[in-house]
C-alpha cells in the first residue's frame, strides 16, 4: 500500500512541477514581446515619459525574476494582477467566467461519458455489425466537421427555423440554473457531438484490444455467461484505459470550449481569453492559460492514479 | 531442404504474380466506398488549389460587386460583406487553408520525425531530456497554447506555420518515438548495430521503411488535427489575416446571415468537414488494411 | 456407456486471411472413450489447437465450422444452442492453455477463479467450491495449498500457475480436458513436474483427455493413443506403444528420426589460441549481476554449446561477447587481443569476426529488404565489394546455404519459409566472413524437421570454413547432435564444462543431472521409470541445487 501512495506522491509532485514548469513558460514568453507591454498599450505616438510613467505603474522596470516571484506571491493570495484593457481585477474578472465554462463543460461532460462509454463498448461488442460500422462512419463524420460548423448548423435549425433555444448565450449571476440549462442547450450539444464522437472511438477501440486477450477466451471456455465475461473479466481490467479516455476527452473539451463559446458569445473563460489576446491584454492571457493549463495537468493526473489504483500488480505486490 | 518447409510464394504458385503497382491498383478498386470518397475528396481538393485562378474569373481580393448579394447568375454564391465573390474565394480558400495546413503539417513531420527517431536510437540522455520537453510542451492544451504565442509573436502566417507545426512536433515526436522503438527492438536492427553501421543508414534505411504504414497513418491524422486548428484559430481572427481567402475567417466574416437562415456563411466550414472526413475515411480504411495484412502473417 | 465419449466426424474448419477463407481441417475424424487419452501431435499449422477446441465447438474468431459433426456423450454439439454449449464448457468439458500467465485474469485471485465455475454453473457453493480448492490444490502438489488460491496470478511462478489452471479445469470433475500445449512455456526441469501431476491428476480421475504438444516424446508419456496431424489432416493413428516401435507413413518416420543427425567427431581444441575467450567476466543490468565470473573458451572449428534454463544468464554471455553489455568485470579476447568492451568502440575488424545468428528468422531481417540487400550490405561494409563482384558472391552464398540464387536473390523475407530464412540469416553472418559465430537458440523456432536441417548445414559450414561456433540452447537433444564442448550454466554462474563426452557421460554435477535426466525420451515408460528412479534417490527440484 505504500508503494501506491507513494507512486502517487510522486505523480502529483511530477504534476505540480509541470505546473511550475508551464508558469515560466507563460511567464517567460511575455519577455520575448517585441517591445514592451507600455508601448503597445500606449501606442506609437506616446511620449518617452509617458511610456516610462506606465512601466513603473505596472511594475516593468523591476527584473524579470522580481515580476515572477511577485506574481505568484500574488497568485497563492488570489491576485491575478489587473487587466491591462479595462483597469480590472482579474481574480474578480474570471470568477465569474470560470464558472461558467465549468457549467458548460460539466453539462456537456456529464452526459457524454457515459454514453460514450455505453456505445463504445456496444460497438466493441457487436463488432463488424451493421451497428458498429454505421457507428464507425458517423463518429468519424464527428470527429472531422470543425466545432463552428456544428454550432451554426445548430442555430440554424433549433434557433433561427425553429426558435427553441437562443443563438447567443445571455447570462448573469441572477440566472435561474433551469433557464442557464436553457441557455447551455446549444453550445453543450456542439461540444458533445465531438467528444462522444471521440470518446465513443477510443472505448471502442480499448474494449476490443482487451477483449483479445487470453483471458477472456479462457472464461468463454470456462462457460461463463457474456454478460459476466464483460462484467467480471473485461472491466476490472478496463478502468485505466477509460480513465485515460476519459482525461484526454475533458482535455479535449477544455479546448473546444474557447470556439463554442466564441460562436455563442457565452460569457466564458474562453471567450475572455481570445479578447484578451485580441487586445495584447497579457496579465488576462497568462492567468487563462494557466487556469485552462492547470485543469489540463488535473486531469491527465487523476487518469494517472486511477491507472494505478486498479492496477492489480501494484495492488498486490509480490 | 525438407518438404514441409514452404514458403508462403510457393503456397501460392497458382496465383497470377502481379507488380507492386497492380497490387496497389486492385486494393484501391477493391476499397470500400467511404475510402474511394476519401481519395476522390482529396484529388478534388488537391485539383482545386493548384488550378483556382484558372477556375474564376475574379481575383481573391477583388471588390466585384454589391455587399451580401444574393445567390445568381453571376455570382453563383452571392458575394461577401465587401463585395467579394463567394465562390472565388471558397476557390481560393483551398489554396490557402489547405495548402498551409500542409506545409504546417510536413515542418511537424520534420522536426518531430527526426527528433523521434533519434531519441529512439540514442535511448539515453538525448532521450530523456527530449522526452520530458515534450511532456512539458503536452501539459499545455495546444489552442491555449498557440493563442498564448500568437499574442507573444503576432499573427503572420510564417509564425502560425512555426508556432502550429513546433506544438504539434510534440505528439509526432512521441510516435515516431514509440513505433521506432518497436523496430529498435528487434534482432535485424541489432545486427545493423553490430555491423557498425551510422546513424544515418539505421535511420533511413532499417527504421523508416519499417515504419511508413503507421507514420502516413499519423500523417493523415495530424493533417486533420493542424487543418482544424488553423481553420479554428482563423475563425476566432486570430490565424489567417484578411484579406487572404482563407475558410475559417470566411465563417467568421459572414456570420450574421445565419441569423437570416442563409446558409452561405457555413459553405466554408462544410468544404473544411468534407476535406476532414475524406482524409479520415482514407486513413480508417489505411490503418484497417495495413493492420488486416499483419493478422495475416 | 460403450458409446465413445467424444466423436467427431468429418470435421471441416475454415480460417481467414486477407478476406479469403480457407480450410485448415481437412475432414478429420476423432474418436475418444472414456478416460482414455488422446494424444494429438504435428508440427505449426498442423490445426491441433483448432482440432482440440472444436471439441467443445468453439472456434477462434477468424475461424468456422464449415461441416461435420462434434458428438460429445450422445450430443450432436454442433446443432446445440449457444446456451446449451455453454453449460457444458467448464462443467464437462474444461480447458488447459498453453500460457497460464495469459490466461488467468491479472485483476482476480486464484481461488476466486477457480470457484466462479461451480458457483456460475451451480454445481457447488461459493465455501464447498474454495474447500475443494484447496484440496486440488494441495493434490496439485502447489506448495502452501491452503493459502495460494489467495494470490494474484503475478504472484505466482509460471510452473505452478500451469498446476493451478489443471486443478481449475478439474472444478467441476469434467469428463475431458483438452491440453493444449500446456509445457510448452516451462523449462525441461518444471516440465517434468507439470507432466507427472498431469498425469497422476488425470489417471486419479480417471478423465478422458486430449493432450496436444509439437514434442512428440512428451505426448508419449501422456497418451493411450496418438494422432499425427499434418496441413489439417490426419497423417496415422495408433496406440502410443503401436506408434513408437513401429510408425507406418513416411511423414511419421521422418518425425521419430528427426533427432537422428549426429557430427562426425568431436573437433579437439587445438594447442593454438583460442578464437574467443571469456575471461571471468562479470555483467548484468542496474546493480543485479546476471553473469558472475564466468571463463570459458572456443577455438576454431569448434562448437561449444552454452546450455541452461531460462535465468541461467546464457543469453547475456552472447551479449557481452557481442559488447552490447559491456561486463563490470573481466574481459574477451579475440585470437588473443582484448576486445573493447563496448561494441561501440571496436573496430569493423573486430565486428566482422564475431557474427551472430537469431532465434527468431521473422525479426532477424529487415521485411523491407530484398535479400538481395541484406547478404549484400556485409559484402560491401567489410569487403568494399561492389558491382559484378557483389552479385557474384551473393549468388555464391546463396548456392552455398542451398537456395537456388535466381529464384531466391530478390525475394523478400516474407516470401520465404521459417527455415529458408534461418538460412538467409546465415548467409549474412557468412557474408562477414567471420572467425566466430554465436548462434543464439537458432533451431528452437523450427519444426524438427527443419531444425535437422539447419543443424546439418551449420555443420557442413563449419568444416567448410573452420568456424568456431557458440551455440546457446535449452535444447538437450541439439547440444548432443552439434557440440564440441559444453558449457553447463545455472543462475548466472557455470555450473560445469568440458567435452562433450565428459558431460554426457557419469559422474554429472547435480544439476547437469537433473536437466539431463529432465529430456523426455522417446520411450513412454520414460516418465514412469524416471519418477520411481528419482522416487528412490530423493527428488530433486531445479530450486533445490544451487
Amino acid at each position: 500500500m505504500n508503494r501506491i501512495l507513494l507512486m502517487i506522491l510522486q505523480r502529483f509532485g511530477l504534476g505540480l512541477l509541470t505546473l511550475f514548469v508551464v508558469s515560466i513558460i507563460i511567464f517567460v514568453g511575455v519577455e520575448f514581446l517585441p517591445g514592451d507591454i507600455a508601448e503597445a498599450l500606449l501606442g506609437q505616438g506616446a511620449s518617452p515619459e509617458n511610456v516610462a510613467a506606465l512601466r513603473h505603474e505596472l511594475g516593468l522596470d523591476r527584473p524579470a525574476h522580481i515580476r515572477y516571484i511577485d506574481w505568484w506571491a500574488g497568485v497563492l493570495q488570489g491576485d491575478l494582477g489587473t487587466s491591462l484593457a479595462n483597469r480590472r481585477d482579474i481574480a474578480e474578472l474570471i470568477t465569474f467566467r470560470l464558472s461558467n465554462t465549468l457549467f458548460l463543460a460539466l453539462t456537456a461532460a456529464a452526459i457524454s461519458v457515459p454514453l460514450a462509454i455505453l456505445f463504445g463498448i456496444l460497438a466493441a461488442l457487436y463488432r463488424n455489425s451493421a451497428y458498429d460500422r454505421s457507428v464507425n462512419v458517423i463518429t468519424l463524420g464527428a470527429v472531422s466537421a470543425p466545432e463552428f460548423l456544428t454550432a451554426y448548423v445548430l442555430i440554424l435549425y433549433f434557433s433561427v427555423k425553429l426558435g427553441w433555444f437562443p443563438s447567443l448565450s445571455n447570462i448573469d449571476q441572477d440566472t435561474s440554473f433551469i433557464d442557464k440549462l436553457h441557455q447551455v442547450a446549444l453550445p453543450a450539444i456542439t461540444l458533445m457531438g465531438v467528444i462522444l464522437a471521440y470518446m465513443m472511438r477510443m472505448v471502442r477501440a480499448s474494449i476490443i484490444n482487451l477483449l483479445a486477450s487470453a483471458y477472456i477466451e479462457m472464461a468463454h471456455l470456462k462457460g461463463m455467461p457474456k454478460f459476466r465475461v464483460i462484467v467480471k473479466h473485461a472491466l476490472p481490467n478496463a478502468w485505466a484505459p477509460i480513465a485515460n479516455i476519459i482525461a484526454i476527452s475533458l482535455a479535449y473539451l477544455v479546448v473546444g470550449v474557447v470556439v463554442v463559446e466564441v460562436v455563442f458569445i457565452y460569457p466564458g473563460l474562453g471567450q475572455l481569453m481570445v479578447d484578451s489576446v485580441s487586445n495584447r491584454d497579457i496579465p488576462v492571457v497568462q492567468a487563462c492559460s494557466m487556469i485552462f493549463a492547470g485543469t489540463y495537468i488535473l486531469l491527465n493526473l487523476t487518469a494517472d492514479i486511477v491507472s494505478i489504483c486498479t492496477n492489480p500488480r501494484l495492488l498486490h505486490p509480490k | 531442404m525438407s518438404s514441409n518447409d514452404i514458403s508462403p510464394l510457393e503456397a501460392q504458385v497458382n496465383r497470377p504474380q502481379r507488380t507492386r503497382l497492380q497490387n496497389a491498383l486492385r486494393e484501391i478498386l477493391k476499397a470500400p466506398i467511404t475510402a474511394k470518397f476519401g481519395m476522390l475528396v482529396i484529388l478534388t481538393y488537391g485539383f482545386v488549389a493548384i488550378f483556382a485562378p484558372f477556375l474564376t474569373p475574379y481575383s481573391e481580393t477583388e471588390i466585384v460587386g454589391p455587399e451580401f448579394d444574393v445567390w445568381g447568375d453571376e455570382f453563383i454564391l452571392g458575394t461577401d460583406g465587401l463585395g467579394r465573390d463567394m465562390l472565388t474565394r471558397l476557390l481560393f480558400g483551398a489554396r490557402n487553408t489547405v495548402g498551409i495546413a500542409f506545409i504546417t503539417t510536413v515542418l511537424a513531420f520534420v522536426i518531430g520525425g527526426i527528433m523521434g527517431l533519434l531519441a529512439a536510437i540514442y535511448t539515453g540522455w538525448f532521450d530523456q531530456i527530449a522526452s520530458r520537453v515534450v511532456d512539458v510542451l503536452m501539459a499545455i492544451p495546444q489552442l491555449i497554447f498557440a493563442l498564448m504565442l500568437l499574442t507573444i509573436f503576432g499573427t503572420s502566417i510564417p509564425i502560425l506555420i512555426i508556432v502550429i507545426a513546433t506544438l504539434d512536433a510534440t505528439r509526432i515526436f512521441r510516435v515516431t518515438r514509440a513505433v521506432s522503438l518497436n523496430v529498435v527492438v528487434l534482432d535485424y536492427f541489432e545486427a545493423a548495430r553490430l555491423r557498425g553501421e551510422r546513424i544515418f543508414w539505421l535511420c533511413i534505411r532499417e527504421i523508416l521503411p519499417n515504419i511508413t504504414a503507421p507514420l502516413l497513418a499519423e500523417f493523415g491524422l495530424r493533417f486533420c488535427f493542424v487543418f482544424l486548428m488553423i481553420a479554428a484559430l482563423s475563425f476566432l481572427g486570430l490565424g489567417i489575416q484578411p484579406p487572404t481567402a482563407d475558410w475559417g475567417s470566411m465563417v467568421r466574416e459572414n456570420a450574421v446571415l445565419i441569423t437570416y437562415g442563409d446558409i452561405t456563411p457555413i459553405l466554408p466550414a462544410i468544404a473544411i468537414a468534407i476535406l476532414t472526413l475524406g482524409v479520415n475515411f482514407l486513413v480508417d480504411w489505411f490503418l484497417h488494411k495495413s493492420s488486416g495484412l499483419k493478422d495475416g502473417h | 456407456m460403450n458409446d465413445p465419449l467424444l466423436e467427431i466426424r468429418n470435421l471441416q474448419i475454415d480460417g481467414e486471411s486477407d478476406e479469403i477463407w480457407h480450410e485448415i481441417i481437412k475432414g478429420i475424424d476423432l474418436n475418444l472413450d472414456r478416460g482414455e487419452v488422446l494424444g494429438l501431435i504435428g508440427e505449426s499449422g498442423a490445426g491441433k489447437s483448432t482440432l482440440g477446441l472444436a471439441a467443445m465447438n468453439f472456434v477462434r474468431p477468424g475461424c468456422r465450422i464449415r461441416g461435420g459433426s462434434i458428438r460429445f456423450d450422445g450430443q450432436e454439439l454442433t446443432e446445440q444452442s449457444e446456451l446449451t454449449l455453454r453449460k457444458l464448457r467448464g462443467v464437462r468439458i474444461a480447458y488447459v492453455a498453453q500460457s497460464a500467465a495469459a490466461s488467468f485474469n491479472p485483476a482476480h485471485q486464484l481461488i476466486d477463479q477457480f470457484s466462479e465455475i461451480p458457483v456460475v454453473h451451480g454445481v457447488k457453493s461459493r465455501r464447498e467450491a474454495e474447500k475443494d480448492a484447496k484440496d486440488l490444490y494441495s493434490r496439485v502438489l502447489l506448495p502452501d495449498p491452503d493459502g495460494i488460491g489467495y494470490r494474484y496470478p503475478h504472484q505466482v511462478s509460471g510452473g505452478q500457475l500451469q498446476r493451478a489452471m489443471t486443478a481449475m479445469a478439474l472444478s467441476c470433475r469434467p469428463d475431458l480436458i483438452i491440453f493444449d500445449e500446456p509445457t510448452t512455456a516451462l523449462d525441461v526441469t518444471t516440465q517434468i513436474e507439470v507432466l507427472t501431476t498431469i498425469r497422476d491428476i488425470v489417471r486419479e480421475f480417471n478423465t478422458a483427455a486430449i493432450y496436444i504438444s509439437h514434442d512428440l516424446a512428451v505426448v508419449a508419456q501422456m497418451a493411450d493413443r496418438i494422432m499425427v496431424l499434418r496441413y489439417g489432416e490426419l497423417v496415422e493413428e495408433a496406440t502410443t506403444r503401436e506408434m513408437m516401435s513401429s510408425p507406418k507413413m513416411e511423414y511419421t518416420k521422418s518425425l521419430w528420426a528427426v533427432r537422428s543427425f549426429k557430427k562426425e567427431a568431436e573437433t579437439v581444441a587445438s594447442a593454438m589460441s583460442p578464437v574467443v575467450k571469456v575471461n571471468s567476466v562479470t555483467a548484468g543490468y542496474g546493480s543485479e549481476d546476471i553473469l558472475k565470473e564466468v571463463s570459458f573458451e572456443i577455438h576454431r572449428g569448434q562448437t561449444v554449446a552454452i546450455v541452461g534454463e531460462s535465468g541461467s544468464g546464457k543469453s547475456t554471455a552472447a551479449r557481452v561477447i557481442t559488447g552490447l553489455l559491456p561486463p563490470r568485470v573481466g574481459d574477451i579476447q579475440l585470437n588473443g587481443k582484448i576486445l573493447p568492451k563496448s561494441f561501440k568502440a571496436r573496430n569493423k575488424e573486430q565486428l566482422r569476426h564475431v557474427q551472430m545468428i537469431y532465434q527468431m528468422a521473422d525479426t532477424a531481417l529487415n521485411p523491407r529488404q530484398r535479400i538481395r540487400n541484406i547478404i549484400g550490405r556485409p559484402l560491401t561494409f567489410y569487403l568494399g565489394l561492389t558491382g559484378k563482384q557483389k552479385e557474384a558472391r551473393i549468388r555464391e552464398l546463396l548456392s552455398l546455404i542451398e537456395l537456388e540464387p535466381d529464384l531466391y536473390i530478390d525475394r523478400f523475407p516474407d516470401e520465404l519459409s521459417g527455415g529458408q530464412k534461418q538460412r538467409v540469416s546465415i548467409a549474412r553472418a557468412l557474408a562477414a566472413e567471420p572467425e566466430f559465430i554465436i548462434c543464439d537458440e537458432v533451431t528452437s523456432a523450427l519444426d524438427q524437421l527443419v531444425a535437422e536441417g539447419i543443424l546439418r548445414l551449420l555443420d557442413r559450414l563449419q568444416r567448410e570454413f573452420n568456424l568456431a561456433y557458440m551455440f546457446i540452447t535449452h535444447d538437450l537433444a541439439t547440444v548432443k547432435a552439434i557440440a564440441d564442448n559444453v558449457v553447463v550454466m545455472l543462475q548466472g554462474k557455470i555450473v560445469e564444462q568440458g567435452s562433450k563426452t565428459e558431460i554426457f557421460s557419469p559422474p554429472h554435477h547435480d544439476y547437469t543431472e537433473l536437466l539431463l535426466s529432465s529430456v523426455p525420451e522417446m520411450d513412454p515408460d520414460w516418465l514412469n521409470e524416471l519418477i520411481a528412479h528419482r522416487e528412490k534417490h530423493g527428488v530433486m527440484s531445479s530450486t533445490s541445487i544451487s
